[in-house]
């Protein structure tokens, strides 16, 4: 197990590498991206364009910018080079919103993909199942920008059922906070609640006809302990599997959709801006941190598996 | 296609026919069967059709803009007066609130900040957006088959490396990587060798959102592959002499054929998504060309004031997206009822 989790570790930090790598050159070797020329503005001489370069660090060979930028992150110094503002703290100060908003996104859509899921399956084929299916069919259809603007338009504008505004912090009012996440959670989970609850349903119809549930029933016991205890139980393995990797995504820029909309000032919101001013080191690091989470969940996956399945330890065969 | 004999009884497949010499019996193909199977799916088959008709009313956009709506999809007309119903009105009121729709030829959906006809920007955009789906879902495809062929066949390092790159894409934010990839293209535009994109073309937008979707493609046809790699066939092919090239081209991609028609038409309906997301966000189709998601992205700045400009192109992905979705799950069933092939999204 050891050599496993030392094994997974380094191959996480190496994936973190590379895309640090990759940003950085992509902002780096496309042409006419040359952040000088863009801060020192439209009409500016070579020699102002030289001195911002040099400001800036960018004379140097690419390496070497690479290195003190990757110092500056680790050390928490990174400046953006638009506003001049610390980009780590800056992210810090998104996490707060971002986090409030993916954990209760998180909550619902569990939540109610597990309950549509089951109500599916055992409605299979009658009235309860085609209304879920068609509405999880269209949660998975729907661009979340859409819906967002949509809700925010009908819900607080026309009826002003819930407050606008932008994120308040938990600490500061509880009741404030709640009440202003509501529709970017619901906006949030709309999506995966589609996608969940249509895998459980047919994981569940699969598992029902296998003969650990026959068993089940032989024993004695009642259809509805089957169900949840067997049936459910062991279709949620996949569906844990698949909430770990996307969780992460969500917390890695999937957000950044409803963050924008619903103007909750996240990291994904930060990130938006990073990226309409081509500013390169919040680029640099919201990607990172993004990355950073997704890799960290997939690990995590990997862990529950290979805790429950010795082969995957042993061997290299990871789970499709 | 390689189907067994005994794995022709598959349920909501018509029977074989009873009581007649087996020699009338008329062989079946499995393309032939998997349109049976289909054929019996009506929602499927509805849903195909709504596909076909939004394709056929973007596709109707010119004559539409020339003989109903005289404009077009990127002409302003912000000063301009309109008759609607005898009386001259102006196509953007002086507080900047644009015609609604009402049943007139001009302006049928209304106008919109810049007085130009939604209903042809609609039907432009429409073309925009499901092209940009289309040529999308063909680079992944195109790029996924060749990685997970390359991986399936070699193994070895050939699959580690590729693997590994995988990994990377994977691991990747989707929506951070097309936006950092959109804005930094867009400057300078895109030079691979003899191949050059300019910035604002939309080949920008359909290479990344084809390049982004690789991974989650590519994977579970290496994990095909692989397992067929295994099969006898190959290992006959390779007795009798063919190369790599044969084997991969002329034995594995004819047996993974059907994964892939089922990836291609589920991708298409995600590339729409992403496209609307990218160019909603600035970093996708640029101004003034009109896609669904840029129509949803301008007319978000009037929400309160002309909610038709947000609520009418977001409907037309829903119901393209959701026709793609639906027809590309009665695909699957027809065509591998018991494989589980899944893209995830």
């Amino acid at each position: 197990m050891a050599r496993f989790i030392v094994r997974r570790l380094l191959g996480m930090i190496a994936v973190l590498f590379a895309i640090s790598v990759i940003v950085f050159l992509i902002f780096n070797v496309i042409p006419n991206s040359d952040p000088a020329a863009r801060i020192a503005g439209k009409n500016a001489d070579p020699a102002l364009i030289a001195r911002v370069s040099a400001d800036l660090g960018l004379d140097q060979p690419l390496p070497v910018q690479y290195l003190t930028m990757m110092k500056q992150i680790f050390t928490g110094q990174l400046m953006s080079y638009a506003k001049d503002r610390n980009v780590v703290q800056q992210i810090w100060d998104g996490v707060p919103a971002t986090f409030s908003l993916c954990i209760g996104a998180a909550v619902i859509w569990m939540a109610l993909a597990v309950l549509f899921g089951y109500m599916s399956a055992i409605h299979a084929g009658k009235f309860t199942d085609r209304a879920l299916t068609i509405l999880s069919l269209v949660g998975i259809s729907m661009p979340v920008f859409w819906l967002a603007a949509i809700l925010l338009y009908f819900l607080t504008f026309k009826i002003q059922l819930f407050p606008t505004g932008s994120y308040v912090p938990l600490t500061e009012n509880p009741v404030g906070w709640a009440s202003h996440l509501i529709l970017p959670w619901f906006t949030l989970a709309v999506l995966f609640v589609g996608f969940y609850s249509r895998m459980l349903r047919s994981n569940m119809l699969d598992a029902m006809n296998e003969d650990y549930v026959r068993t089940a029933r032989a024993k004695g016991l009642s259809e509805r302990q089957v169900r949840i205890r067997h049936v459910l139980r062991n279709s949620m393995i996949p569906i844990v599997t698949l909430f770990g990797l996307d969780f992460g995504q969500v917390v890695g820029g999937g957000a950044i959709l409803t963050e924008t909309v619903y103007n909750l000032n996240g990291v994904g919101l930060y990130a938006g801006e990073a990226i309409r001013s081509l500013d390169l080191p919040p680029l640099i690091g919201v990607t990172l941190f993004g990355a950073f989470f997704i890799v960290l969940f997939n690990t995590i996956v990997d862990f529950a598996y290979a805790v429950l399945d010795p082969r995957i330890r042993l061997g290299e065969a990871a789970p499709a | 296609m390689v189907v067994p004999v005994g794995e022709l009884e598959v349920p909501g497949e018509p029977p074989l026919p009873t009581g007649v010499p087996a020699s009338q019996i008329q062989g079946r193909n499995p393309w032939y069967l998997a349109w049976l199977r289909l054929r019996r799916n009506k929602v499927a088959l509805v849903c195909g059709a709504v596909f076909v008709l939004i394709v056929l009313f973007c596709l109707a956009a010119p004559l539409w803009a020339e003989h109903v709506a005289h404009t077009g999809p990127n002409e302003n007309h912000i000063t301009e007066k309109v008759v609607i119903d005898g009386q001259p009105t102006n196509v953007v009121a002086p507080d900047g609130t644009p015609i609604g729709p009402g049943l007139h030829g001009q302006y049928l959906l209304g106008a919109d900040q810049n007085g130009r006809d939604v209903m042809v920007r609609l039907m432009y955009g429409g073309r925009t957006s499901i092209y940009i789906g289309l040529a999308a879902a063909a680079v992944t495809t195109v790029l996924s088959v060749i990685v997970a062929l390359l991986a399936g066949y070699y193994r070895g390092w050939i699959d580690s490396v590729l693997s590994r790159i995988m990994d990377v894409i994977w691991a990747f934010p989707v929506l951070l990587l097309g936006i950092a990839l959109g804005t930094a293209l867009a400057i300078g535009g895109l030079k691979i060798g003899p191949l050059a994109i300019a910035g604002d073309s939309i080949w920008i937008p359909i290479m990344i959102i084809g390049f982004v979707y690789v991974p989650y493609m590519a994977r579970p046809i290496r994990g095909e592959i692989l397992a067929l790699r295994e099969k006898e066939f190959i290992e006959a092919a390779v007795a009798q002499g063919k190369g790599p090239l044969r084997i991969m081209f002329s034995e594995l991609l004819p047996n993974i054929i059907s994964t892939i028609i089922v990836f291609f038409t589920l991708n298409i309906a995600n590339n729409m998504l992403l496209e609307s997301a990218l160019s909603f966000l600035g970093a996708g189709v640029r101004p003034p060309n009109a896609s669904w998601g840029t129509m949803i992205a301008d007319g978000y700045e009037m929400i309160y004031t002309a909610p038709h400009l947000t609520i009418v192109p977001g409907l037309m992905i829903i119901a393209t997206v959701l026709s793609l979705n639906v027809f590309g799950d009665g695909l699957r069933d027809a065509l591998d009822p018991r494989a589980k092939i899944r893209l995830e999204h």
